[in-house]
């Protein structure tokens, strides 16, 4: 029988071909899938919206009335005197910390991993340490800061009253912990390099820095920043290490300005210890300052991840030459 | 320069390919490259003379880009990679021990099988070598229209010098590559496969180009195209490879190394005649 012969009546054929090419592409499996996970979307956004609608509607009386009054003023024992400034301050010294230690450290030792180790045993040893290290629970980064760098403050200034507690010995705390999740995601940004970038740099004779400086890193940026920049938020919205280096609830010693350096010796808080404070005070009154407190952090953690994205966006696009 | 040439176009024998050493500007002698253990590929004998187009041509994975890449230290990149045997420049070991595989590249370019233009404005791909090899940048408008010039590439781009490189058609893509490689002012280039991804219009427009390019330069170029091989090399080698019994492993040799008319009209070897007559491969 010969192989082009039809199986079943001629007719009967067409009509079934007919039949399955003006389904419409109606497979009700396809369908199902569809709105599957269209609900799976619908439900993460559904928690997320009224998340924020309850901690806006909780906060609005003090945001709509006095925004800037509740930017401005310290930890207060009356809610309606009650501001972040205080924490605010501690988690804008944190941020620079991590800024200025932890991401020109892990950036570099991420170009070392990529482009200068060899990739043998060792390499590796050290690239499966690093992920460990981004694993481990941030309460433990927090044990580490308090014998660390809170004992290297008190011996130094023992003179003050904060023990050696202070801003810097939280904001050092973070940009330690924060420094493994930089190294991860700026290696894995400088791995993404396509291999033919390098070898055009070096095919008109650069040297191994001239390549990583000219080519791989502007290539890897938009990677780089994105993932710095979320390591940022992630160690702003961190409590419990900073429990542990001794962030102050309620009143503090300090009454340094919010640039003033003089902060970094001082006692400190920062902006999620204020919203546990404010959560642990009795009282419908304080309900309004701690979702405000809530809606400012969200504000910063948002703000930065705006920036992420823009600028991610902004350095693709010149790499695409756009 | 002229006298060289006139030498290589009168001589036709064999014998002349030892008694012609002045031209020969870099010599492969005895060369085996390894990946590890595995040797990519092994005895290689090929002087290269100055002022000519040297075709590598031969079977896939017969290691002629292995080889091309061990020529100016491009290897040095891959990890395992290493050259045994001895590759010469003016008469320098180019693996001594003393040597700057960054100097090396400098005045031994490279063209690579795609396009890869830096993501940068046009001038910016032309000027980063000469930046880097610290020329003064007043000679750069001057250096950017000479190498565009020189790669064929200056009328279609002199509007936009501004522009990215990426919005450039594949073709001229690689022209630009090109004039990034001369710009340096390298002795040598070598192009590995550098028409592969290029439609014919394309490919004849850098063939044309190759054969300016041979009054300044030394050209080695790797190809997979035969007919490309016999247009433009003055001397052709042709590779093939053999399995180990033992390993099972695929490692390829230079069969024949000879002018290029007389591999494709009279090759010494019987496999040369089979590939280039296309019975194999």
């Amino acid at each position: 029988m010969a192989l082009t012969a039809p199986i079943v009546d001629a007719d009967k054929t067409a009509e079934r071909v007919r039949a399955r090419i003006e389904s419409g592409g109606r497979d009700p499996k396809d369908i199902g899938f569809r709105w599957l996970m269209f609900g799976t979307l619908l439900f993460s956004l559904l928690v997320l919206s009224v998340l924020i609608y309850d901690v806006v509607g909780d906060s609005w009386s003090i945001l709509s009335e006095r925004f800037m009054d509740f930017l401005a003023r310290p930890s207060r024992s009356r809610p309606d005197e009650a501001g972040v400034f205080t924490g605010l301050r501690g988690t804008f010294w944190i941020g620079v910390f991590v800024i200025v230690l932890s991401f020109p450290i892990g950036i570099g030792a991420a170009i070392y991993l990529e482009e200068y180790a060899s990739g043998g045993w060792f390499t590796r040893l050290i690239d499966v340490n690093i992920r460990n290290l981004a694993g481990v629970p941030s309460v433990v980064y927090g044990i580490l800061g308090f014998t660390i760098f809170v004992g290297f403050f008190n011996q130094r200034f023992s003179d003050a009253n904060a023990f050696g507690k202070v801003t810097a010995a939280g904001g050092l705390t973070l940009a330690v912990l924060s420094l493994p999740i930089v190294i991860i995601t700026s290696a894995e940004a400088i791995r993404a390099v396509p291999q033919s970038l390098r070898e055009a740099g070096y095919g008109v004779g650069a040297t191994k820095w001239e390549v990583v400086r000219n080519h791989v890193l502007p290539y890897a940026a938009p990677g780089i920043l994105t993932g710095t920049l979320l390591s940022l938020a992630r160690a702003l919205g961190e409590a419990a290490p900073l429990i542990l280096v001794g962030a102050i609830r309620g009143k503090l010693g300090s009454d340094a300005g919010f640039f003033d350096l003089r902060q970094l010796g001082e006692q400190f808080t920062a902006m999620p210890i204020m919203i546990t404070e404010y959560a642990s005070k009795p009282g419908e009154d304080w309900v309004p300052v701690t979702a405000a407190a809530i809606v400012i952090l969200l504000l910063v953690v948002l703000g930065f991840n705006a920036a992420a994205v823009l600028l991610r966006n902004r350095f693709e696009s010149k790499r695409e030459g756009k | 320069m002229t006298e060289v040439r006139h030498m290589s176009v009168d001589e036709t024998s064999t014998e002349d390919l030892v008694a012609e050493d002045s031209s020969v500007i870099m010599d492969v002698s005895d060369v085996s490259v390894y990946y590890g253990s595995f040797r990519a590929v092994r005895d290689v004998h090929m002087p290269v003379r100055q002022h000519e187009i040297t075709a590598m041509i031969g079977p896939s994975g017969c290691g002629k880009s292995t080889l091309l890449r061990s020529l100016n230290r491009m290897n040095d990149l891959i990890e395992g990679a290493r050259v045994e045997g001895m590759i010469t420049y003016q008469g320098i070991d180019l693996y001594g021990p003393r040597v700057d595989p960054v100097e090396v590249r400098r005045r031994i370019g490279m063209v690579f099988q795609k396009p890869n233009p830096f993501p940068k404005s046009i001038e910016e791909n032309i000027t980063f070598g000469p930046r880097i090899a610290g020329i003064p940048k007043s000679e750069f408008p001057e250096l950017v229209e000479r190498s565009l010039r020189s790669a064929a590439l200056w009328d279609e781009v002199k509007d936009r010098l501004n522009d990215s490189a990426l919005g450039l058609s594949g073709g001229q893509q690689q022209r630009l590559c090109i004039a990034r490689a001369i710009a340096t002012k390298p002795d040598i280039l070598l192009m590995d496969e550098p028409c592969s991804a290029l439609d014919p219009i394309a490919t004849g427009r850098i063939e044309d180009l190759m054969q300016e390019l041979k009054s300044d330069y030394t050209i080695v170029i790797v190809t997979h195209n035969m007919q490309q091989a016999a247009r433009v090399s003055d001397r052709c080698a042709f590779f093939t490879t053999e399995v180990d019994s033992v390993s099972d492993r695929r490692t390829g040799q230079l069969v024949e190394y000879d002018r290029t008319e007389k591999i494709f009209s009279n090759p010494a070897d019987e496999r040369t005649e089979n590939y280039v007559t296309g019975r194999f491969g």
